[in-house]
């Protein structure tokens, strides 16, 4: 297992540094000047470079780059050119909001799915199955954004059970900022867990036909029990790779529905950013965000090798 | 004839014919605003209302699906056309260090969700349909290198390939002569799928503002438009909203009945 861990973690370290030199240089090559854009087109050239000097743009690429790893590495993101404020605490805040989404719907996407892809592989063929597998194949055609309308226009402004838009802050207690990401974190899990569904039924169906849980129910075990003990391990590796690729998608999706509920998340923080080209913000949310599905990937693989032992001794 | 493959080639067909029929001949002009007719519910005039600039929601949403045809479109034709040379090169160099690097690149693009790569692309050139292609089409890359590289693999293990080789042929010709041909129903199957995500992607860029821009018609933007007057005109969010779905959920049954057709010739093609 430590030879596994050691060569995945090597893995992750090489994607972490050339996914950052990827990020950086996109970013630099963008037309057009921070601080020119800063200070118009009529600034001084010498108002022009002490304000470039200012922001670091005065030394060469390979300079800032190592400059904006060693700062991410000690937690220092460096200054917005916009407001003025460390990026770390800008980005800490909107992660409050962000985050929890993002958790908030995994947790009900696995909810919803773990029981509809379970119920759907025990009733292989009949109605039931019929009919949660015609429900994922429309909840994996809604648009995640269009669907948070829907709830809005239902649960909030004819039925008045949910705000529209906004977030009340966790300073309200755990309850009201979790109220008030519901409708939100709903829409992201639908489509989530339609998906997650499918994978868990099929996935179920494959282990159903295996030699040992004939097997376990030769041993005597009810069907429940085979399925319980055997099936839903050995089906996990499929359903754990889904989750794992879904938490890109949950974040990438949660910068989405934040516009939908005017959310003061990541997703208005990067757009705002973009809007008044804070490019070191945008630098520093979509590297945040590529960490996060790299590192949600490695936890995965670990995940794998402690479901299925088999896959620590092949690599 | 499966039932899904039925299902998903009408409502597949319809969306197409809109798009093309669109070129010629839309109830009104798309682009023709006439504010005494604003936000109207579904009525004999405008048979899916009208917006609030008082334009025909039927005639945006036939140009629109142009837009989100095109846009998913080329770009799953991005993705095919780097991805699958990628995947061929991978499996025909099976555990070198060629594989070893295709792959983990692969693994970085993944990294990167479509709607971050878009991000990125605004950040430096600015927001447009072409950038919005350019990211779902990255995204794709990844996506039909794995694709390729798990078709070939086995094909790749077959007698009739080192039959080939044994006649001289080099592995870019066996790769484009006898595996290509082998892995097409893979390819198609997936096609599909990544065509429906390219859908849904589109809308999703076009509805943040980082995709087709006004006056281009798309039905993200008419979503984005409705979102602030949902309340008094709920038709404007409902009617783009169901064109999506429509359109995807018939590419994913045409997706699941062209799997379910081409599936035993697969396993045949596996044995």
């Amino acid at each position: 297992m430590l030879r596994y861990t050691l060569k995945r973690l090597l893995s992750l370290c090489i994607s972490l540094a050339v996914a950052s030199l990827v990020i950086f240089f996109v970013i630099e090559v963008a037309p057009g000047d921070p601080a020119t854009f800063m200070l118009g087109i009529n600034a001084q050239p010498d108002t022009l470079a002490a304000l470039r000097a200012e922001l670091g743009l005065d030394v060469p690429k390979w300079q800032r780059y190592l400059s904006w790893i060693g700062g991410l590495l000690t937690g220092d993101f460096g200054t917005s050119y916009t407001y003025r404020t460390p990026v770390a605490q800008m980005i800490a805040d909107r992660l409050w909001v962000s985050l929890p989404l993002a958790i908030y719907a995994l947790t009900l996407s696995t909810v919803i799915a773990f029981p509809t892809g379970i119920y759907a592989a025990s009733r292989r063929g009949k109605a039931g199955d019929t009919a949660v597998m015609g429900a994922t194949q429309l909840g994996v055609a809604i648009p995640n954004f269009w669907f948070a309308m829907m709830l809005v226009l239902l649960f909030a402004i004819n039925l008045r059970w949910f705000s529209a838009g906004g977030f009340v802050g966790w300073d309200n207690g755990l309850g009201a900022g979790l109220w008030s990401l519901t409708l939100p974190a709903i829409s992201l899990a639908l489509p989530q867990a339609a998906i997650l569904s499918r994978v868990m039924r099929s996935a179920l169906l494959d282990v159903l036909g295996e030699d040992f849980m004939r097997t376990a129910r030769a041993k005597g075990l009810t069907r429940g029990q085979a399925l319980w003990r055997h099936g839903l391990r050995n089906a996990m590796i499929p359903v754990l790779t889904i989750i794992g690729l879904q938490f890109s998608f949950l974040l990438a999706g949660a910068i989405i529905i934040e516009q939908v509920f005017y959310l003061p998340g990541l997703g208005r923080l990067v757009f705002q950013s973009i809007s008044a080209r804070d490019l070191i913000v945008v630098e520093s949310v979509v590297m945040l965000l590529v960490f996060a599905v790299i590192m949600v990937n490695f936890a995965v693989d670990l995940a794998y090798a402690l479901v299925d032992p088999r896959l620590r001794s092949r690599t | 004839m499966s039932r899904n493959l039925i299902i998903g080639g009408v409502l597949t067909v319809l969306v197409v014919l809109a798009a093309l029929i669109s070129f010629v001949w839309t109830p009104f002009t798309h682009t023709a605003m006439d504010i005494p007719q604003k936000l109207q519910t579904p009525n004999m005039t405008h048979w899916l209302g009208t917006d609030h600039f008082g334009r025909d929601i039927l005639s945006l949403i036939m140009v629109g699906a142009r837009t989100s045809i095109a846009v998913a479109f080329v770009a799953v034709g991005i993705g095919m056309l780097i991805g699958v040379p990628l995947g061929l090169w991978a499996a025909a160099r099976n555990g070198s260090w060629i594989d070893e690097l295709i792959m983990r690149g692969n693994d970085l693009v993944f990294a990167f969700p479509s709607l971050v790569i878009a991000i990125l692309i605004t950040a430096v050139f600015g927001a447009s349909a072409i950038n919005a292609i350019i990211a779902i089409g990255i995204f794709n890359i990844p996506v039909f290198a794995r694709v390729t590289r798990g078709g070939a693999l086995p094909i790749l293990a077959r007698e009739f390939i080192m039959a080939a080789r044994v006649s001289g042929k080099g592995d870019a010709r066996i790769a484009f002569e006898h595996v290509l041909g082998n892995v097409a129903n893979l390819l198609i199957v997936q096609a599909t799928i990544q065509f429906s995500l390219g859908i849904l992607a589109e809308a999703a860029l076009s509805y943040v503002g980082l995709g087709a821009q006004p006056p281009t018609p798309s039905w993200g933007r008419m979503l984005a438009d409705a979102q602030t007057l949902v309340s008094i005109a709920p038709h404007m969010a409902l009617i783009p909203g169901c064109a999506i779905i429509i359109t995807v959920l018939g590419l994913n049954l045409l997706g699941d009945g062209l799997r379910d057709m081409l599936d035993p010739r697969l396993r045949v093609a596996r044995v």
